[in-house]
């Protein structure tokens, strides 16, 4: 501090009654909220962030609107597994995301009602709170988990119903009634309530605990393939991958932001483009995070590839000219870096190294 | 209740105090500064992105599809070098036109001051670890040889040249310069800071009034001054490359300029 002392004394106390007067200002209106509500009130909960996320990165995103409960969570658990979301009873969103495959499932394209197939991968669930730019799906078409919550229920191949029936259906169900009460109070059920109630138990589902997460935190030590491997990963001339997915400080693995990485010169579905509305944008994805890959199987936004050594064939040797390719994809005449066999094997490594066990196992997260 | 009491009189003697006090002339001044950006002396907006369409002193066309860069320490600096930090960094995003605009009010006294930022962070600043920027993936690989801390810029974009035809890519990051140990380097050369100082004089601040700063990059200076940069040989995997990190930090330093005609 090279500011003249005394001055800046004075300035900080400015400062400072400043910042009382607004502290007052704002206590004295903030005293009548707690009468309203009567009756039943719910248990508000805060987010159990791992450790290595609140080091490393910003707070979860959570709308103001929808304060996460312990009802709210325990009422969109329910609905997140009930068939009764869709018209004849028989898809639930865990239907394609399924917990014990980090909330994905493993087909190409996922089998919604009447076993119609849709167009694109089934996404894992986990870590939503933290996709700071709420943008969802792998175009980033829904903006908020809430509004993402009210896609597939109406969605003709997903669940095909419609929100006046799926209200009706709940409220003559012997359970829901109460359970929307306790969450929500007396507010008539409706989808507003389904799609908050959905998105509070999406905002649980977090994984923090892999091998990799043991060894940042210091507990465990990597092989020497996965250390390599994560060497590969970070190195610009070879792997490059940390630029999109993150490294050690970015816990999420994932920019979550859209990139064309590669997969073809012309598109048979344009992706981010489709909702921009940019040909500057045709081909580009959102970029997945890497953990639980073990279970998420196939892989990209089409399912395309079936295997990890798949997807880093792509990256090695297989990537596509495209327009709008992402500059991060070098030498792309010669369809990628060529990594050594070695290297390929040792990245694949490192990747299964941020698997999360913990995570598909929590019984919290049964139906 | 009484000691609300208290806060509220104390508080509100403090804010009489501040507003009225003559000797000292210190006031509550809004500073606006105003990140622009040029090719030359065309304005560049991200409406300009994903276009092979500048030429480069070395004459090859560019396109730019990424421009984010840090400037840390930002602050004004009076004649007795007298410190007013306005913000510790900033992390400016031309894609995504964030920070393009920077507002604070500050209590300042009324004179001629200098701006001074950082490219990048000097020293210790890049040490220490920064969620927002970790939350954008900004930091800088610690268990690799570029041993950490963050970028100070990642310009991407692509190139085509005579020998180039189809659009290469190109990775313009800034970082440290850290030399790596290999059969060719066996004994490394000592790492080097290179961030850089910026500053600017003749900043007015006038009683009660409000100051806009405007500070354009001109784009092209990257490939400019004084070397003039060849993408046919530097285009990709630049960050552990110690000479070239050194040649930015050079090209660099003729970038940023303060535009008085806004
Ligand atoms: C028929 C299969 C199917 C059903 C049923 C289904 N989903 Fe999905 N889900 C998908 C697919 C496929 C995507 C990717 C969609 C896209 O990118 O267009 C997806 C994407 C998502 C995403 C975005 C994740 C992210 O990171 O962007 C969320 C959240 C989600 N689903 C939640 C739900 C919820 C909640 C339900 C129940 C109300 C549900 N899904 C029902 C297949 C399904
Ligand atoms: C330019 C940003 C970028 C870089 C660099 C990058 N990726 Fe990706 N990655 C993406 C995007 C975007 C997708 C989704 C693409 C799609 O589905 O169309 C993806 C998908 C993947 C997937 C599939 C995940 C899933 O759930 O389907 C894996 C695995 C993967 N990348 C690993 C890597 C590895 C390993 C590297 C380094 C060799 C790497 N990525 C480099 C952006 C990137």
């Amino acid at each position: 501090m090279k500011m003249d002392n005394q001055f800046s004394v004075y300035k900080q106390i400015c400062k400072l009654s400043y910042l009382l007067f607004f502290l007052l200002l704002l206590s004295c209106s903030s005293e009548k909220n707690e009468q309203e509500d009567e009756g039943y009130t719910p248990v508000f909960v805060s987010l159990e962030s791992p450790q290595l996320f609140r080091d490393k990165i910003i707070a979860p995103v959570i709308p103001e609107n929808n304060p996460l409960t312990k009802e709210g969570i325990a009422l969109g658990k329910k609905l997140f597994f009930d068939k009764i979301l869709s018209k004849n009873n028989t898809v639930s969103c865990a239907t394609c995301h399924n917990p014990k495959k980090a909330f994905t499932d493993n087909l190409q394209f996922s089998k919604g009602i009447n076993d119609n197939l849709g167009t694109r991968n089934s996404m894992p669930l986990f870590n939503l709170a933290w996709n700071f730019d709420e943008r969802f799906a792998w175009d980033g078409k829904e903006f908020g988990l809430e509004e993402q919550a009210f896609e597939p229920v109406t969605n003709h191949l997903e669940m095909n119903s419609n929100w006046k029936e799926v209200a009706n259906k709940l409220q003559n169900h012997t359970e829901y009634p109460t359970l929307f009460k306790q969450a929500f109070g007396d507010t008539p059920i409706d989808s507003n309530l389904v799609v908050k109630a959905i998105a509070q138990f999406e905002r649980t589902l977090i994984s923090g605990n892999s091998k990799f997460d043991k060894f940042l935190r210091g507990e465990i030590e990597l092989s020497p393939e996965e250390e390599n491997g994560f060497a590969v990963f970070i190195d610009e001339a070879r792997g490059d991958c940390f630029h999109c997915h993150g490294s050690e400080k970015n816990p999420l693995w994932t920019d979550n932001k859209f990139h064309n990485n590669g997969l073809d010169t012309n598109f048979s579905d344009i992706g981010l483009g489709a909702v921009t509305g940019d040909p500057n944008d045709n081909g580009k994805f959102r970029t997945p995070s890497l953990r639980n890959l073990e279970f998420t199987a196939p892989y990209m936004h089409d399912g395309r590839f079936s295997t990890l050594e798949e997807v880093i064939d792509h990256y090695s040797e297989g990537l596509q000219f495209s327009t709008t390719i992402d500059p991060l994809m070098k030498k792309i005449d010669k369809g990628g870096t060529q990594l050594t066999n070695k290297d390929k094997k040792d990245l694949k490594a490192f990747l299964l190294s941020l698997s999360d066990y913990d995570f598909i196992n929590n019984s919290s997260f049964n139906p | 209740m009484k000691k609300i009491i208290f806060y509220f009189l104390v508080s509100s003697f403090f804010i009489l105090g501040c507003s009225s006090d003559n000797d000292v002339k210190l006031q509550n001044t809004k500073i606006t500064i105003n990140f622009n950006h040029s090719w030359e002396d065309e304005k560049v907006t991200k409406d300009d992105f994903n276009d092979v369409k500048f030429t480069n002193k070395n004459g090859e066309k560019v396109s730019i599809e990424k421009y984010r860069y840090l400037l840390s320490n930002i602050r004004l600096v009076d004649a007795n070098n007298i410190e007013t930090k306005l913000s510790d960094y900033l992390l400016i995003n031309v894609g995504e036109e964030k920070n393009l605009s920077f507002s604070t009010e500050q209590l300042i006294l009324e004179g001629t001051y200098s701006l001074q930022f950082n490219f990048g962070f000097s020293g210790e600043d890049n040490e220490k670890d920064y969620n927002d920027l970790n939350s954008v993936n900004f930091n800088v690989p610690s268990d690799s040889p570029l041993n950490g801390g963050y970028h100070y810029m990642q310009f991407d974009g692509k190139y085509t040249s005579s020998s180039t035809t189809t659009p290469a890519p190109f990775n313009y990051h800034a970082v440290k310069a850290e030399d790596i140990k290999n059969p060719a380097q066996p004994t490394p050369r000592e790492p080097r800071d290179t961030s850089f100082g910026v500053t600017f004089s003749d900043i007015l601040v006038n009683e009660g009034g409000e100051v806009i700063i405007n500070v354009n990059s001109n784009i092209a200076e990257w490939f400019e001054n004084p070397h003039t940069w060849d993408l046919n040989k530097l285009n990709t995997v630049l960050m552990p490359d110690y000479d070239a990190q050194i040649l930015m930090n050079e090209n660099g330093q003729s970038v940023f300029s303060l535009q008085t005609d806004m």
